[in-house]
């Protein structure tokens, strides 16, 4: 070999090297903390290769580290992919709402990119951008379920561009209900097996059985159940939770909050007083202050092993999992309780049902979405697709402060919990069977998606918080609530809201 | 007095040589009156913007109705005004909020009173403690609270096991009416006391020692002194600081936010919480500048008849 042949070989082989090294360097996208890119339009390929160099996105997000966290991670990943400035405003929860709303109102085009709750989408969507159908079309977006694509949608438009799933379920220890010591207890005291709590009047009962007495042996007291109590914390989801089954029945159409009809509020109705009566019990099984437990202090109670059951988001379950956590693969999911006795409001009578009619709520969760106004539209909708992309939403999942819950088919594989995050295959497997049960259920509550959403669950949570401090009944207090959302819907006018529920009814009846 | 006379009396007592002022000015006096105007407008232009329009601004929202569904400032005429008169909730919070406000500041003097008295002597370490009861002044109040709120936490707080180890027992702090307002207080008191102490301590240190030095000469022992010299010497300034601390404890809002959030049921909610309420989470914002403006004018009023009857009462008195 001459000299001019091996240097040739050496040129071809250093040519070689480099383009290999540089392609590698293209698509190894792991430095962003995930564990491979998968390819579509939104993938991280795909959004470096877009150059927003010189362009400005605004984003308002909710503070870190709920969604604010993953908001501010990707808007520097997608600051770096394609060369934008991004800034993010992370907002308290208290001032998001206004914070969006002002903007809207004086026709700012203050933010470009929005994160919310979904239930605001009532009084938004005016001012929100239709999601393009080529974002619809995306990998990540098919497998959105329905219940989820059913929320995003507005009047027959997708405004809001899933990115978290939200829900309710049941929580409870299930070390504690499978210990035969703990189930002879149960029942010498009542007469009956310990099963996971049917209905909600089962759920009083075993709360108030193992309540303030040690039954993990830690030497502290551990009681029966922790609930979002708080009023103006949004207790309102879990009251809700509560009364869905009395009033939810599974044969009458149009509406549970008000009579679609009429627009008669039906909170003060017999089924919503008894899930209120039953709220107002349990208060006995609480923890010592339990009866003023807001979100973060349900999600310590229970994820930190102090309480039998609770239910909620997911945020309670994925802190009982997390790796240091004393009671890791020690609980359960399953869905809400229910109620064999149901409020029939079309024959003004209560109908007796051999099983418990199960009503899976559907409540909250985040959303985002882009504003009519933004000249960033493009931009936008990119970010928001890269942000919600495969990988990243896999990665996101993984971590439980980020608030990101499942929402894809894909993220009810119960092998992904085992795999990824160490999960025992029986927890997995209720996790994701509950999820799914909630996403097929026959019978589902959504939010109160109308214009003035806030002021009507203000006005549901002052009420109830009147029945649970004594201060009054539960009927007296529950048709203060009626007054107020009469009150309410005249000065909005009732045709204006009942357009907007209507979008509501449509999702839970159909 | 005729006005003849009056203007007799004023060449009287004018220098001679000066002539009686032009009852307009002359062309360079006008000017400079001109100019003085010009040098104001800055400072008034300021007024203007950062005191008057939003005074004016929330005036005109009060009467609209603009929400999230009426955006914008209609005529909605005085339907806020009509509305809030019937709302019992508004006025609840008005009268829980009076009840917090004459009893934590009361409670405040007597402790900042107190406190003053014991660091002004000549005491040991008397300048450490001056700071040290200055520290809970110097936090910030929903930090505070959020503290407190660990404290008062009835399963992981540390004051329910110190309490039951003192054989008081657990208390539901939070999730009962009269302990949740209990604890409002304690965290408004903890926190301002030391502004009282501040006032108070000042207003010692500026006293004259000779009715001190009277009063002992005559024979009054520490309480005799007092009553009849300290207290009624510290009059005019005990008015000062409680009218300030009045003012401020009116506007509560960080603390009920933060520890109950107006809870349990309505027990703690006071004007500034359902204002925020109305305005910030149910985005009503013609009907809570409406309460805003209707507890501004109640405040005034409130705060003046106060202030008169304090004066009256603290300070006349001790100069009869």
């Amino acid at each position: 070999m001459n000299t001019t042949t091996a240097l040739k070989r050496a040129l071809y082989a250093s040519v070689a090297f480099g383009l290999a090294t540089g392609m590698a360097t293209a698509e190894d996208y792991s430095q962003y903390g995930i564990k491979a890119d998968v390819p579509g339009m939104c993938s991280f390929e795909a959004i470096d290769a877009k150059d927003y160099t010189g362009r400005t996105l605004n984003i308002i997000t909710h503070a870190i580290p709920v969604i604010g966290e993953p908001t501010a991670l990707h808007a520097r990943q997608f600051q770096e992919l394609t060369g934008a400035t991004v800034n993010v405003v992370h907002v308290p929860f208290g001032d998001l709402f206004q914070r969006i709303m002002i903007p809207f109102q004086t026709g700012q085009a203050a933010y470009d990119v929005l994160f919310y709750g979904s239930l605001w989408l009532g009084d938004f969507n005016p001012y929100l951008a239709e999601v393009p159908a080529a974002y619809q079309e995306v990998a990540g977006m098919k497998e959105v379920t329905e219940t989820y694509r059913g929320i995003a949608g507005w009047q027959g438009q997708m405004l809001q561009y899933t990115m978290d799933g939200d829900r309710h379920y049941l929580k409870y220890r299930s070390d504690v209900f499978s210990n035969p010591e703990m189930q002879a207890l149960f029942r010498e005291k009542t007469g009956r097996e310990l099963t996971v709590p049917a209905t909600w009047e089962d759920y009083n009962e075993v709360a108030s059985v193992f309540t303030n007495m040690d039954w993990d042996d830690d030497g502290a007291p551990n009681f029966g159940t922790a609930e979002v109590t708080k009023r103006d914390d949004l207790m309102f989801s879990a009251f809700i939770s509560r009364v869905a089954p009395y009033a939810k029945h599974p044969d009458v159409k149009g509406g549970f909050f008000f009579d679609l009809e009429t627009m008669t509020p039906l909170v003060n109705t017999p089924g919503w007083v008894h899930g209120l009566e039953l709220f107002v019990a349990a208060q006995a099984a609480m923890p010592p202050g339990g009866t003023s437990f807001g979100l973060g202090d349900e999600i310590f109670s229970f994820g930190g092993g102090q309480t039998l059951m609770s239910y909620s988001w997911d945020d309670a379950f994925i802190q009982a999992m997390q790796e240091d956590s004393p009671i890791r693969n020690k609980v359960a999911a399953a869905l809400l309780p229910g109620a064999k006795e149901v409020w029939n409001r079309k024959t003004g009578q209560w109908d007796t049902f051999d099983e418990p009619n199960r009503v899976a709520y559907v409540t909250w969760g985040w959303t985002s979405a882009v504003a009519k106004d933004s000249a960033n539209q493009d931009m936008a909708f990119d970010y928001l697709c890269f942000f919600a992309n495969e990988a990243n939403t896999l990665a996101d999942l993984q971590i439980g402060r980020f608030g990101i819950n499942p929402y894809r088919d894909t993220h009810f594989d119960p092998a992904f919990y085992e795999m990824e995050m160490g999960w025992d295959a029986a927890v997995a497997e209720t996790y994701t069977a509950t999820l799914k049960g909630i996403d097929t259920a026959p019978n589902q509550v959504f939010d109160l998606r109308v214009p003035g959403v806030g002021e009507f669950m203000s006005s549901l949570a002052a009420g109830v918080a009147r029945a649970q401090s004594g201060e009054q009944s539960p009927q007296e207090a529950l048709d203060g609530v009626a007054a107020e959302w009469t009150a309410i819907v005249d000065r909005i006018g009732a045709d204006r809201v009942r357009e907007a529920y209507a979008n509501v009814v449509a999702l839970e009846d159909r | 007095m005729p006005t003849s006379w009056r203007w007799k009396t004023a060449e009287r007592i004018r220098p001679e040589g000066q002539t009686r002022p032009s009852a307009r000015p002359s062309m360079p006096e006008t000017a400079m009156y001109r100019q003085k105007y010009i040098f104001l407008l800055p400072g008034l232009l300021v007024l203007v913007a950062v005191i008057l329009f939003p005074l004016i601004f929330t005036i005109r929202v009060s009467f609209s109705s603009w929400d999230v569904y009426n955006p914008g400032l209609n005529n909605a005429g005085g339907a806020m005004y009509a509305r809030l008169w019937d709302d019992s909730r508004y006025w609840e919070a008005l009268w829980r909020l009076s009840l917090l406000s004459l009893s934590t500041v009361l409670i405040q003097y007597v402790l900042g009173f107190a406190l003053a008295l014991l660091v002004w002597r000549d005491i040991a370490a008397r300048r450490f403690l001056r700071v040290l009861f200055l520290v809970p002044m110097m936090t910030t109040p929903v930090v505070m609270s959020v503290i407190w709120r660990m404290i008062f936490h009835e399963s992981l707080g540390p004051l329910n096991p110190i309490l039951e180890a003192l054989g008081i027992g657990a208390q539901p702090w939070l999730s009962q009416a009269t302990h949740a307002f209990a604890a409002v207080m304690i965290v408004e008191i903890w926190q301002w006391t030391p502004f009282m102490f501040l006032l108070l301590l000042a207003g010692l240190l500026s006293l004259p020692s000779e009715p001190f030095l009277a009063a002992r000469v005559d024979g009054a022992g520490p309480v005799r002194t007092f009553m009849s010299v300290t207290f009624p010497m510290m009059g005019a300034i005990s008015v000062g600081a409680i009218l300030i601390r009045a003012i401020e404890a009116s506007k509560i809002m960080e603390t009920v936010y933060v520890l109950t959030s107006g809870g349990p049921g309505t027990a703690t909610e006071t004007v500034s919480y359902y204002i925020y309420i109305r305005g910030m989470r149910d985005f009503q914002i013609g009907y809570a500048a409406a309460l805003s403006l209707t507890y501004l004018v109640i405040m005034a009023v409130a705060l003046t008849l106060i202030a008169k009857a304090l004066i009256r009462l603290m300070v006349r008195e001790a100069r009869a």
